[in-house]
């Protein structure tokens, strides 16, 4: 927190830097996003409505939803697990793979979704595997949610690998030396610090899943109804000119990021207050 | 926020513990073999896809297709698109940074979210509000097209919708980094009769340079890959209006499976760097926490 709340500021620059970024915010990120509002508002209630809840629509958002909800519960899962072995344990290769959980911020989707795609084709090393047990992954819903989990990696790992490290061990000790159990010590003491700090993840995952495209177009098979996500609809509708159409999906889709937005602010702005507290 | 998730300038000092607070050593085992069959499965098998099938047909094949004058032009958009971006957003990341962590002013947590917007907005619409505004049938389309102006499906296009969605990585990385640092040393100079940009260069720079160069580095990455969004603006003109991943979608879709792995290669060294640098920042930052605590300890 910034302190000094009463005392005059006398640093130079407030004036400029504070123009400037409500000046290019405004004129990059405001002003072209409210065209998505504005030209929504052309069209009638019925009109939009007509629209979001045509079949293939509806569809859509479900698969987007359900694909990003799985992904992001595989990665809490998961990411629990490798936040923790990267903190509490040691072993050849650690630093590594510490470093490569990033590779997914790093890397362009498009590069993501292809080697996906190679690798989990009927003729891909995974896909071949997964052949005679009649599991298909390429070109289905559950392809999908393969690139999801891949781009939402590093967000649970990154959120709760800190708030691990900065753990108090002393708390442990104290219910060990009381005869807790180790599971019962991590179930009781241990996780529910965690738990903001998954949740936070979990919901960072799920908002990036919600919105990703690159990775997921190839290996998803964009089958309209069937492995169709919302982001590609936008796209079709943008590539057939349907405008009205275009915006009206991405409207709801916006909200939900929003809503989405405000959610994970909450969260960070209340462990923040915690952590100013403790 | 959704995109990026800040460096961690923790120090690991993590270590095996036995006794009372230790896990017995068969979970040990299984949660590392759980964490490293996740992470080679999702991370490390499909990095080594790309670069097994850039050079499944010889070295020959993979040099053909880098220097393929449409692979050529492709590499030369995407420089030029990231030339313009990353010092935009730099110029604001800084400014923004500066006005929110050293100035209090009703409304600093609505700008903070604000700036977070573009992580938490899909690509596909991050491309959509530009044609919105710029299209044939947008609000400036009409003027535009009488103007013989062009910018969607056209270069500009590609610039903005790629300013867009890199727009808050050097604020980002900021704004925590000049919260934490305060603002007595920029008063005292101040008071000692320093003026803004001898502020600036000696004391803002200097602390915050580590930070600043992996937030340039990860908009740059961001930038030379961004997909979705480019990609409705792009109007995907070969050798025109492509930049480094629409080209390698396109060869892809032409089964040109080896050419597209050799021209997505680059792009994964380009991660490779991006890394190595995080990994850089991080260690200064944690050897600069060492030595400072070391020194106030004597």
């Amino acid at each position: 927190m910034a302190k000094g709340s009463k005392k005059r500021n006398i640093l130079p620059g407030f004036g400029l830097s504070l123009g400037y970024t409500m000046l290019y915010l405004g004129l990059l990120v405001l002003i072209p996003l409210s065209s998505v509002f504005f030209k929504s508002f052309e069209l009638s209630f019925g009109e939009f409505w007509q629209i979001i809840s045509n079949e293939r629509v509806v569809a859509s958002y479900r698969l987007s939803f359900a694909t990003s909800l799985i992904a992001a519960l595989i990665n809490a899962v998961f990411g629990l697990a490798v936040a923790w072995v990267l903190v509490r344990y040691r072993f050849p290769g650690k630093r590594l793979l510490d470093a490569l959980v990033d590779l997914p911020f790093a890397l362009p989707t498009a590069v993501a979704g292809i080697a996906l795609t190679q690798l989990y084709s009927p003729k891909g090393w995974i896909g071949s595997l997964l052949e005679p047990l009649h599991i298909k992954v390429a070109y289905t819903p559950l392809g999908i949610i393969v690139a999801l989990t891949f781009i939402g990696i590093p967000f649970v790992v990154r959120t709760v690998q800190p708030v691990l490290q900065e753990l108090d061990r002393e708390i442990e000790e104290a219910a060990a030396s009381l005869g807790a159990r180790r599971l019962r010590v991590f179930v009781q003491v241990i996780f529910p610090e965690l738990l903001p700090a998954l949740i936070t993840g979990f919901a960072l995952a799920f908002a990036r899943a919600i919105g990703e495209y690159g990775s997921v177009v190839f290996i998803s098979g964009n089958m309209p109804m069937k492995t169709e996500i919302a982001p590609l609809l936008i796209m079709t509708r943008l590539e057939q000119f349907d405008y009205p159409g275009a915006t009206a999906i991405a409207l709801v889709m916006l909200i939900v990021s929003f809503v989405l937005l405000l959610f994970i602010n909450y969260l960070q702005w209340r462990s923040g207050r915690r952590a100013a507290a403790a | 926020m959704a995109g990026s998730v800040t460096a961690n300038y923790v120090s690991a000092t993590a270590a095996a513990r036995t006794g009372p607070l230790a896990e017995p050593a068969w979970v040990r085992r299984t949660l590392i073999a759980v964490a490293v069959i996740f992470l080679a499965l999702l991370l490390i098998l499909p990095l080594v896809t790309v670069f097994y099938y850039a050079f499944k047909e010889g070295v020959r094949v993979y040099f053909a297709a880098l220097s393929e004058p449409d692979a050529l032009s492709a590499v030369r958009l995407t420089l030029l698109t990231a030339a313009i971006v990353v010092p935009a957003n730099t110029l604001f990341g800084i400014a923004a940074a500066w006005a929110i962590t050293k100035f209090r002013f009703p409304g600093k947590n609505v700008l903070t979210t604000l700036i977070d917007l573009p992580f938490a907005i899909s690509p596909v619409i991050a491309g959509l509000i530009f044609i919105l505004v710029f299209g044939a049938r947008g609000w400036f389309g009409p003027w535009l097209t009488e103007h013989d102006i062009k910018i969607v499906f056209a270069v500009p296009g590609i610039v903005l919708a790629t300013a867009f969605v890199t727009f808050p990585f050097v604020a980002r990385e900021l704004i925590p980094l000049m919260q934490a640092q305060g603002t007595q040393e920029e008063e005292a100079a101040t008071t000692l009769g320093a003026r803004g940009w001898t502020i600036f260069w000696r004391i803002v720079l200097p602390n915050i340079k580590w930070g600043l160069l992996y937030g340039i580095i990860l908009c740059n990455a961001r930038a030379m890959g961004e997909f979705g969004a480019v990609s409705v603006v792009s109007g995907h003109i070969r050798g025109v209006t492509n930049t480094i991943p629409l080209h390698v979608q396109i060869v892809y879709n032409e089964y040109k499976f080896a050419a597209a792995f050799a021209v997505a290669s680059l792009l994964m060294l380009l991660a490779f760097a991006t890394l190595a640098v995080k990994s850089f920042v991080e260690w200064k930052y944690a050897r600069g926490l060492a030595m400072k605590e070391s020194g106030e300890s004597i």
